[in-house]
């Protein structure tokens, strides 16, 4: 189950020709599948494409009308393996997942892929997570398409050319015989448009049609002396044969005026460069631009004919690439000086070598380029559009916003293993932790301030492998759920056992891929029927051969508490499993929600459950908060006119799942903290209990109450 | 609208509905003939974190595209944006940090509430930011400023903040669709359409009004006025006349104290808090002359009482079991009236404090006996107290009357020694450099909490002291106290304090021209 329900989006997969499609960017990639008669479809989730698979998780039905197989895979080497099937028969194929990342994870069977070369079409579809949001290290995903000779498809950034992309890209590898990368920015994975849909086709070959006929070709085969032949097809068939189909198709578009300067921009960054130019006056709002534009839509392979033709004539031309290193400005440099054009390239030398392009770089950039260049072109339209506002100094201004990172949701189950663990740490020490990508990487953020490492999805475990010899102190990993069933088992926990590592390695078990969106992987409890999951990490663990490891559940944290303690000073040297269980309570509110508010309107005995402070009783400390940093628990103004420390306080968000009285009892915090069962519906007996205990109550209350009335001052 | 599109941009936190309004937004506006576009960094980046929707309008029917499509960009650039719609102050703050906001043409709708950051919550003392001088910005930054606290406004209609916001961006005006295609875009969405309505209503109205309500300004809880006139009760009669002896600057705070001290104890106690005031009173004014500025005095003042009422067992006790406190929970959880609620208190005892509460002698014995203190240890551990029960609810009002013997704890003693021993310093200090004993008092701030926390801050406090030797004859000694005070709060692991320790060991000359005189 994912975060969001897209049963609206899945109706949009059944639109017929000619009828209008409107919704984000990534969700017109999955109805450009269906139209360019794709047979399968795999990848794994993660931002920006995670809503590509969730959509089509839950649109089985409409995939099984049409005969499309699609898989969750375990990660993305196994989509990218999936990629196989195409090699051989005429399939149409298509995988997804975050780039580089994912690109990196897959990169073994996408390099043999490239080499054997495909028979059907072979779609990658790739989000590539650079810039303002990314949540992983900064590459680009074009040295892949480079290495492996690969086309990479980078087309702008609205619906139209990203539906045609699709398209074109299942042609465009048919036709070279290569697989084709399809690369999208974050925005544009998210951007909201409309294109006019075509009706899905049905797979031209299916895999039935496959297996009733297999069929074999030993050049096909990664393995000498076929790949010696491979290597020379990419160059001498593939790469002028995909050359032809660009040219001659016109993937790539010559646009604008007729200055004898001009731009060659990646397809992607085409709007913000738009943008730009009407900035500074020298286009419309419309994309009629007073400078000639090259717009690659595919950035490799570059087509010489066309630099050259674009470059005639021109005094300078500025390349605008995002990101490092300037793979199509070297590129194009090397292609003008082999024909001895005399056109000068400008690049990275008014733009910034890395980083995202956005607004704010490209327009000065462009601007840098014009002063120089073409002057006239910027004096003559732009005055009014350059003038510089009068404002308050950012650098002022941002000394007053306080950052606002990312972190662990309300109630997050993840909350009290951390707490524990930096509980842990005033006990026995600090201690060297290695990290995992998934919510938990959050810890590496305040308040938690804990991990010395993130190496990648999975790698928890891994990453602490020279860590573990047996000295003094052990390192602890943490993996997550997601993490363990992608590569964890393998790389972290049997490496571990066949290397008799002395290691403690937490795994966050929150039954969910959290991180991407609330996935279902292969040990959440609750799967659609598509899927078979509700495996045990428990059972996997000691299948590869763990002797050592405890369940235990995050939310009770003496019991986290002391097995973590257990784990790092046992006797026993071999590798140590603790599995902290805790359903991931964004996906538990979703769920539980719904319930409870029926269960009250039924008329049902329910409780619910709330956490307080006594701010009489709270000096201002903030331990509790530096403990948790639930969102929840924040601050206000001390009602005490003596005390000035702002007081902790538990805000309406609150979800009751208890960890703020574990963390106040496991660290000895202070006695403010109560808990509140609100109880709908009582019964007869609640009733007759409230009655008693008020009377009783209310009337020592009282008695003290008059003490106090007698001393009033 | 001329020949580009409408530009806007908002501000939010992940979790508050960023995604439903940019989704009304594009229904309403493509329900109106008009072109748009809209985009999102979804993802872990969402995760609690601040975050940008972007949206782009453009009428369909516009001459000058003529039904085309134009180029919308995938990103707002700076002093390009015509509304910036922010659901949280700092959210406007950041907005304008980037240049979204320019005075030309920028619309700023925003909420003045705060949600506070991390770094603003997690720290020792007092960080959380008004945003009052960003809301003087803004004044002067946006072509239009609108404010006011949409999240008190969705929480007063049980709605939610993107309601609210939809109903001042329509109420601003800054879009070109009548109110009634906001109503139907919320209709359509159709959930909770009748407290998102009324949400939406009260935001209109307000917008439409151009309000700018500056937050809620921080209103520290409020000192008594002036003394009372006179009281009944013969004991606090005697009170109230030394109340009226101590000077005039300082006669509410010690009135407060004294309040809190009957209230902690009895009224022999409040009596002895103002005897010890009045010591450092006397000695303030013979140092005074004619000003009537008491700082020492108010800083006593303040401290003294918050110390002299330490919070023990017996403190903690009688607080959870007062009736106001039963109907503070009540309004604090938002129990419904009427509706039946048990309470639960989560308490620690250690064995520290449980022979705190004992007699000297046995509280002693009872620290100082391993075994006794491990069995003790093994059978304290988490308390949770259910103080709604009778039989909790006696429980704790038991402990609570201990207060009678207070005075005979062992608790009692060590900090009535440290108190005395504290007031010697002021006193002592005040002769030779009066700020510096202001700030010897005010340095009890740092010993506050529970357990763990009161020992860490007593750690801090008593590393401040062994610094007063040193400082007394230093012209910058009470800047220098101030500023380890600071460095005791900035973090817990005492590291800011360690470097500035070890930054003042060396009692450096300080220069008279750059370090004002500050002794009396």
């Amino acid at each position: 189950m994912a975060e969001r329900s897209f049963a609206s989006e899945v109706l949009s997969l059944r639109l017929g020709e000619g009828e209008e499609f409107r919704g984000e960017g990534i969700l017109a990639v999955t109805k450009a599948l269906l139209q360019s008669g794709v047979a399968y479809v795999g990848g794994y989730q993660g931002a920006p494409i995670s809503h590509l698979m969730d959509v089509l998780s839950d649109a089985q039905p409409v995939l099984d009308e049409l005969g499309v197989h699609f898989e969750a895979s375990a990660n993305e080497a196994t989509a990218a393996a999936m990629l196989a099937a195409s090699i051989n028969y005429p399939m149409r194929g298509a995988v997804t997942w975050k780039s580089t990342v994912g690109t990196n994870v897959a990169a073994d069977a996408l390099a043999n892929l490239a080499s054997a070369g495909v028979k059907g079409g072979a779609l990658i579809i790739l989000g590539e997570d650079y810039g303002e949001g990314a949540s992983i290290m900064q590459e680009r995903t074009h040295a892949f398409a480079m290495k492996s000779q690969m086309w990479l498809l980078d087309p702008k950034p609205n619906l139209p050319s990203i539906v045609r992309a699709v398209e074109q890209g299942f042609e465009l590898s048919e036709a070279s015989h290569t697989p084709v990368m399809l690369m999208l920015r974050i925005r544009a994975c998210h951007v909201y448009g409309r294109f006019t849909a075509k009706a899905n086709q049905r797979p031209a070959f299916s895999s039935a049609d496959a297996l009733a006929a297999p069929s074999r070709d030993y050049g096909r085969i990664i393995l000498p002396p076929s790949t010696f032949a491979q290597e020379k097809q990419k160059i001498t068939e593939r790469l002028p044969a995909a050359q032809h189909f660009i040219a001659s198709r016109g993937l790539n578009e010559f646009c604008g005026g007729d200055a004898d300067v001009g731009i060659v921009l990646q397809g992607g960054l085409y709007n913000g460069v738009l943008r730009s130019l009407e900035l500074l006056g020298c286009a419309d709002a419309f994309g009629t631009s007073a400078l000639p534009l090259y717009v690659l839509n595919v950035t490799y392979p570059l087509i010489p004919d066309e630099i050259v033709r674009f470059c005639a004539g021109k005094r300078a031309v500025l390349v605008i690439e995002e990101g490092q290193p300037d793979f199509i400005e070297q590129s194009i440099c090397q292609t003008l000086h082999q024909q001895s054009g005399t056109t000068r390239i400008i690049g990275k030398e008014v733009l910034p070598m890395a980083g995202e392009y956005t607004g704010d770089v490209l327009k000065p950039g462009i601007e840098k380029f014009l002063e120089r260049w073409a002057p006239a072109l910027l004096q003559a339209q732009a005055p009014a559009a350059r003038r510089e506002a009068t404002l308050v100094p950012s650098g002022k201004l941002a000394a007053l916003v306080p950052q606002r990172p990312s972190g662990l949701c309300i109630g997050c189950p993840e909350r009290p293993l951390f707490s524990a663990i930096k509980l842990v740490q005033r006990e026995l020490g600090a201690l060297h932790i290695s990290s995992d990508i998934g919510c938990h990487s959050f810890a590496t953020l305040p308040p938690f301030n804990m991990g010395n490492s993130i190496m990648g999805y999975g790698l928890g475990a891994a990453g602490a492998s020279a860590l573990t010899t047996h000295a003094r102190g052990r390192a602890v990993a943490v993996m997550g759920d997601g993490g363990f069933w992608h590569n964890g088992l393998t790389s972290g926990i049997g490496n571990a056992v066949f290397n008799r590592q002395d290691a403690v390695t937490v795994i966050v078990d929150n039954g969910y891929s959290a991180a991407t969106g609330g996935q279902d992987i292969l040990s959440s409890r609750a799967p659609p029927k598509e899927r078979n999951a509700n495996q045990s990490i428990l059972n996997a663990v000691k299948g590869i051969g763990v002797k050592w490891v405890k369940r235990v559940h995050t939310y009770d944290m003496r019991e986290t508490l002391a097995v973590l303690r257990e784990a790092l000073t046992t006797g026993y040297d071999g590798p140590k499993v603790i599995i902290a269980e805790g359903e991931c309570q964004l996906n538990r509110q979703r769920r539980v929600r719904p319930l409870f508010k029926k269960a009250v309107a039924q008329g049902e005995r329910v409780v619910r459950e709330r956490f307080g402070i006594d701010a009489a009783l709270c000096t201002g400390d903030h331990s509790c908060i530096r403990l948790s940093g639930c969102p929840s628990l924040s601050l206000k103004e001390n009602p005490d006119p003596l005390r000035t420390d702002p007081v902790a306080h538990v805000d309406n968000t609150c979800v009751g799942c208890g960890v703020c009285g574990e963390v106040a009892h496991a660290a000895v915090l202070c006695p403010s903290f109560y808990r509140a069962d609100i109880i709908y519906n009582p019964n007869r007996w609640d009733r007759l209990l409230h009655a008693v205990r008020t009377a009783v109550i209310g009337a020592l209350q009282r008695r003290a109450e008059r003490r106090r009335l007698r001393f009033a001052l | 609208m001329s020949a580009t599109p409408y530009k806007l941009a908002i501000a939010a936190l992940g979790g508050q509905g960023g995604a439903v309004l940019t989704g009304w937004l594009i229904e309403i506006a493509e329900a109106n003939g008009y072109f748009v576009q809209s985009t999102s960094v979804p993802g872990v980046a969402q995760r609690t974190g601040a975050t940008l929707y972007y949206l782009e309008f453009f009428p369909r029917a516009s001459p000058a595209g003529g039904g085309r499509e134009p180029i919308m960009a995938l990103m707002p650039v700076a002093g390009d944006v015509d509304c910036v719609v922010a659901a949280e102050l700092i959210e406007a703050g950041r907005a304008m940090a980037r240049g979204l906001v320019t005075p030309e043409r920028t619309t700023l709708i925003a909420s003045s509430h705060r949600e506070l950051t991390i770094g603003e919550r997690s720290t020792m003392g007092q960080a959380v930011s008004t945003g009052a001088e960003l809301v003087e910005i803004a004044r002067s930054q946006a072509k239009r400023f609108i404010m006011f606290d949409m999240a008190d406004m969705a929480e007063e209609r049980s709605s939610v903040i993107s309601a609210v916001l939809l109903g001042a961006i329509a109420g601003s005006a800054v879009l070109p669709f009548r109110k009634d295609a906001f109503e139907a875009a919320i209709r359509k969405g159709g959930l909770a359409v009748a407290t998102n309505l009324a949400a939406f209503e009260d935001a209109y109205q307000a917008a439409s009004a151009g309000t700018v309500a500056v937050p809620k300004a921080s209103s520290p809880a409020q000192l008594p006025g002036a003394l009372p006139t006179d009281v009944k009760d013969p004991k606090l009669r005697v009170l109230l006349q030394r109340l009226r002896a101590l000077p005039p600057g300082v006669q509410s705070l010690a009135l407060e104290g004294v309040r809190r001290l009957i209230d902690y104890q009895d009224p022999r106690y409040a009596w002895l808090y103002l005897e010890r005031l009045e010591h450092i009173a006397h000695l303030e004014s013979a140092h005074a002359g004619a000003t009537s500025d008491r700082p020492l005095t108010a800083a006593t003042a303040r401290a003294l009482a918050l110390w002299m009422s330490f919070e023990d067992p017996i403190r903690v006790a009688d607080l959870k079991t007062r009736a106001a406190r039963a109907a503070g929970v009540r309004t604090e959880v938002r129990a419904l009236p009427g509706q039946l609620m048990n309470v639960t208190e989560f308490m620690k005892p250690r064995v520290a404090e449980i022979a705190g509460t004992l007699p000297v002698d046995v509280g002693r014995r009872l620290l100082n006996s391993a075994w006794a203190s491990n069995l003790l240890g093994r059978l304290t551990g988490g308390r949770r107290v259910r103080s709604s029960t009778v039989s909790g609810f006696l429980m704790l009002r038991m402990i609570a009357g201990l207060r009678r013997w207070r005075r005979g704890t062992l608790r009692y003693e060590v900090e009535n020694a440290r108190i005395e021993h504290w007031l010697v310093q002021i006193q002592k200090t005040a002769l030779s450099n009066l700020a510096l004993a202001v700030e010897v008092a005010r340095a009890q701030r740092l010993v506050k909490g529970y357990g763990d926390t009161h020992e860490r801050g007593w750690r801090n406090f008593l590393k401040l002291m062994e610094q007063l030797e040193g400082l007394e004859g230093r012209t910058d000694g009470a800047a220098v106290l101030a500023r380890l005070h600071e460095a005791a709060l900035a973090d817990e692991e005492g590291l800011a304090l360690a470097r500035e320790l070890a930054a003042n060991v060396v009692p450096h000359t300080a220069s008279p021209t750059r370090t004002p005189a500050v002794n009396a």
